[in-house]
């Protein structure tokens, strides 16, 4: 009976992690504060979610390592500016609705953007390195300098702004915490993505394929998938996410620069390390953990808040080596 | 994933073994009667030259630029380009003792650089004088580094390349970050400004007259001492590498599987040469802090300072050592140089916005990104390494 | 169509590299329609080298793989799957963070599960249909392998591999699993089967190979092996037929 529960609470002490650590701030900051810094975290959560989810499956499910996943990113950010120039009406109208459908337009083209270059990157440099993680670093860093180098050559040096829509700049009210009215649109976007990729990868074959493949590649060829073609899909998925997420940190940021994805991607791989390779469950967590502990400690330790996240990353990995939620039986 | 439940290795695709073909082989067809005649010669170079005609010229004519380099390219700035040169080649070819011959991708080796550095920088800024104090500064660089990166590889090494990969990022990125906060140790972000000792600086001049055209003075010395600290280090790396220790690794890159059947330890290979790798690249970085009289994060602690050591070593090739010199030369020289050629094309041209933007000085890390990308597609051994191989 | 007795698969002069090791010598064997072929030998000897390079997991470097008269060297093995081969290896192919449902539903077409052949299924390997909806990282050792085997054979299929499916079950479920294979064998399926187990084997097999170091040692008649246990003992060694 002992060992029972010992192996239930193995099993479900990482899900306790991020309830725990919400709990604990309450106390160190006050009510006021602890609602405003929560919902901040979970909104950045949900935007590192999307650029995270994309880069652990494709990871998952081929073993391939995308440094240049930051490029996505950081493409998304830009095509978002251009898209949403023409906008500027939309934008700038003081209707809710013509905003949300200019932020619609531009995560739409954003996605498609990143997607299509995802697709192009797949054929021309990623194939090349299936099953050759050396080459796959090296040539996907290289990727990743020369896709933000010709970001700059066609958008320009200078970090150009993106100002919020009309009525998304203020914040609203939950009894006295002050919410920014764009981190709720945030998080509904995030939360609807994350939703329709559960429903998509538990519903769905082809998800069905996609979770099989991960944990057994070859076992799902030979059942007669053509796990290749998925692949490309799942690439392409991908990155259309990391244009998503790039669409959205940059009209979060009301900034956009070419280090926009760079500055994203260190906390991506600590996601995806805390969650566990592969896994998008522990991606989401992991994001989630990652977005409160970032606005948590920025508040309550400011000179600590850059490395806070590496921190829980190392503190993560001495209590389980390959994070919360690894793939593939121990 | 398979590889975890049961031990079928797997088959190696076509890509994956001609992936990262080194220059270096059990067999070297290149070695011919020459050398063993000048014995002493090819024990210095420990048996490893660079070997064919044109390499060995190449090689040695890059040795005697810098030799004489002083009196060939005289002014300040040129100076300080070839002392970063020297420097360079000791961090690449560390870097090269982990990614061409063990296999191991490392993005915390700029930490290491610094960490020799600010060794240097931290006891010469808060006061202490003389080259004991250099001494001390760098030998506690070193040590440090050698502890931390013993740690890293004793937690980490186990753990599949790209897993560990992110790890190496993610603790150069937190030592970044404690430099940048740690005002009072580290100067934060403006870094630490410090007095050399004192036949370093410019205002000590041994010699009355000028040599050969060219006055003999503190940073002169600083070269030379740079040079030649440089070149010991490589020699010795150029030993370690073609020693029995150097076989077993490269035994290990090629096939880990098998070198732990035959009963090496391969954790404890890693970390040693993880270790001594970090070694090198802390006493570059304390070269590198006399040379300057100055360090802070971008110096030597910045991701774009990575991403160089990354460009040096492929595009001048893994696994061979010589890559390093020849890599960094490159680099170096194009981050200089580089733009004043773009700069004239950018006036030859006059085209589009779209062309001069192309073009712009600015844009010479556009460039060499894809040299960069080219070469590990179709040269992964990089130029020497190509160079080598050629019929 | 292929016959009765008609010859299904046939390997000729097989050699399978991995890497620089050489494992497969020259493998020559045959599996005829609707029988049980076993496929013996010591361990390492390269049996399931040679499932493996069937179904187009490894690629051979030489030799010919004929299907039902067409050669399936170098296919993929999605491709090889859709002819009608099932795969179960030895380390089961389960995949354990899905349910036992979507492990099965895998095995299916768009159509979903038919009826009938589920219905068989769920009476061989009455554990399925109790974990139905259970992750299948928590089924016990031998129901994951009855899983596997369910999952190879709810859909009808021409040729079926099979490697060691009764390592370390119990003797109740290794009965179980020979029942099924007998019910598979009724239906004409075709079984290639690398087994440790002789008993097992002498149960179920119509024909027999044995492989020793990467080559066929001996093929013929499984019952005829049987009965001569001087040839078993040089085949095999005593630990075969003592073991069971």
């Amino acid at each position: 009976m002992n060992t029972q529960w010992r192996e239930r609470l193995q099993r479900w002490a990482p899900y306790a992690v991020t309830p725990l650590i919400v709990l604990a701030a309450l106390p160190a900051m006050g009510l006021t504060a602890w609602v405003t810094l929560t919902v901040a975290g979970l909104t950045m959560g949900m935007m590192l979610f999307l650029v995270a989810s994309g880069l652990t499956l494709i990871f998952g499910l081929m073993e391939v390592l995308n440094f240049a996943h930051a490029a996505f990113v950081t493409v998304g950010a830009y095509v978002t500016v251009t898209v949403l120039g023409p906008l500027v009406g939309w934008t700038t109208a003081p209707s809710l609705a013509l905003n949300l459908l200019a932020l619609l337009v531009a995560l739409l083209a954003a996605a498609a953007a990143s997607g299509a270059l995802g697709f192009v990157f797949e054929r021309i440099i990623i194939r090349q390195v299936y099953g050759a993680p050396l080459r796959q670093i090296l040539i996907t860093i290289g990727a990743l300098t020369v896709i933000e180098q010709l970001v700059i050559v066609v958008w320009g040096p200078e970090a150009i702004a993106l100002p919020k829509p009309a009525t998304l700049r203020g914040s609203v009210f939950l009894g006295s915490s002050p919410i920014e009215t764009y981190r709720l649109v945030a998080l509904f976007v995030g939360l609807a993505v994350a939703a329709a990729m559960q429903l998509i990868l538990t519903r769905t074959r082809i998800g069905l394929v996609v979770r099989a493949g991960v944990e057994d590649r070859e076992m799902v060829q030979a059942l007669g998938y053509h796990i290749r073609r998925v692949f490309v899909g799942v690439f392409i998925a991908g990155t259309a996410l990391a244009g998503m997420g790039g669409m959205m940190w940059g009209q979060y940021q009301t900034l956009v620069s070419s280090q926009i994805g760079d500055s994203m991607l260190i906390l991506v791989f600590i996601i995806l390390i805390i969650g566990g390779l592969g896994s998008v469950g522990g991606c989401f967590i992991g994001a989630i953990l990652v977005g409160l502990t970032s606005n948590y400690v920025q508040f309550l330790a400011p000179t600590l808040a850059l490395g806070s996240n590496i921190l829980l990353m190392a503190l993560i990995l001495l209590w389980r080596p390959r994070g919360l939620f690894p793939i593939g039986e121990q | 994933m398979t590889g975890q439940l049961h031990k079928i290795p797997e088959q190696p695709s076509e890509q994956a073994t001609i992936a990262l073909a080194p220059a270096v082989s059990s067999s070297k067809p290149y070695q011919s009667g020459k050398l063993r005649r000048t014995s002493w010669l090819s024990w210095i170079v420990s048996d490893d030259p660079p070997g064919r005609l044109l390499l060995n010229a190449i090689v040695l004519l890059i040795l005697a630029a810098f030799v004489f380099a002083p009196f060939l390219f005289p002014g300040a700035k040129a100076l300080g380009v070839a002392s970063r040169i020297c420097i360079f080649v000791i961090l690449v070819a560390s870097y090269d003792l982990m990614l061409g011959y063990t296999g191991i991708v490392s993005f915390a080796h700029t930490m290491f650089f610094g960490i020799g550095a600010y060794g240097v920088a931290i006891l010469l800024a808060k006061g202490w004088v003389g080259w004991g104090a250099v001494i001390l500064g760098a030998a506690a660089g070193a040590g440090v580094s050698l502890v931390l990166a013993a740690a890293i590889g004793l937690l980490s090494l186990r753990l599949r390349t790209i897993f560990f990969s992110m790890i190496t990022l993610a603790v150069a990125s937190f030592a970044q970050i404690l430099a940048e906060q740690w005002r009072s140790l580290t100067g934060g972000e403006d870094g630490l400004t410090f007095t050399v000792p004192a036949i370093l600086l410019p205002s000590f001049r041994p010699l009355s007259h000028p040599v050969l055209g060219v006055t003999i003075n503190g940073p002169v010395i600083a070269y030379y001492l740079t040079f030649v600290v440089a070149l010991l280090l490589f020699l010795l790396m150029l030993r370690i590498v073609n020693s029995p220790f150097g076989r077993v690794l490269q035994a290990i890159r090629e096939n880990e599987f098998r070198v732990e059947a035959m009963g090496y330890q391969v954790v404890a290979y890693r970390t040693m040469i993880s270790a001594l790798s970090a070694v090198m690249a802390a006493l570059a970085g304390a070269l590198m802090a006399l040379v300057l009289g100055y360090n802070g994060p971008d110096t030597t602690l910045s991701f774009s300072l990575m991403i160089d050591i990354l460009l040096m070593i492929v595009i001048g090739g893994m696994g061979t050592m010589y890559g390093a010199i020849v890599g960094a030369v490159l680099v170096v020289l194009a981050e200089y140089y580089l733009q004043n050629i773009l700069g004239g094309m950018n006036r030859a041209i006059d085209g589009t916005p779209f062309l001069s933007a192309l073009f712009h000085p600015d844009r010479w890390l556009l460039w060499l990104g894809v040299l960069f990308v080219l070469i590990v597609t179709f040269f992964p051994q990089g130029l020497f390494g190509w160079l080598r191989q050629r019929r | 169509m292929a016959e009765a007795g008609d010859v299904l698969l046939r390997l000729h002069d097989v050699h399978t590299d991995i890497g620089r090791y050489k494992i497969l010598h020259g493998v020559s064997l045959t599996a005829r329609h609707g029988r049980v072929t076993m496929l013996l030998g010591r361990n390492g000897a390269g049996k399931t080298t040679t499932l493996r390079t069937i179904m187009g997991l490894w690629q051979p470097r030489a030799g010919r793989i004929t299907f039902d008269g067409q050669s399936i060297n170098g296919m993929d093995t999605p491709d090889i799957a859709q002819l009608g081969i099932a795969y179960v290896p030895e380390y089961m192919g389960i995949f354990g963070k899905l349910t036992v449902r979507e492990n099965m539903l895998l095995a299916t077409g768009a159509q979903g599960f038919a009826k009938d052949s589920l219905d068989r299924v769920l009476a061989w390997f009455p554990p399925i249909k109790l974990k139905w909806d259970s992750a299948a990282g928590s089924l016990s050792g031998g129901q994951k392998q009855m899983l596997a085997i369910a999952r190879a054979v709810v859909e009808q299929r021409r040729l079926l591999l099979v490697d060691e499916p009764t390592k370390g079950l119990s003797p109740v479920m290794v009965d179980q699993l020979v029942e099924a294979l007998l019910g598979l064998k009724d239906e004409q399926t075709t079984i290639l089967l690398v087994e440790q187990n002789f008993h097992v084997a002498l149960a179920i097999g119509d024909d027999v190979a044995v492989m020793d170091q990467g080559r066929i040692v001996h093929s013929g008649d499984m019952a005829a092996l049987g009965r001569d246990e001087e040839l078993q003992q040089r085949l095999l060694g005593l630990s075969m037929a003592v073991g069971a």
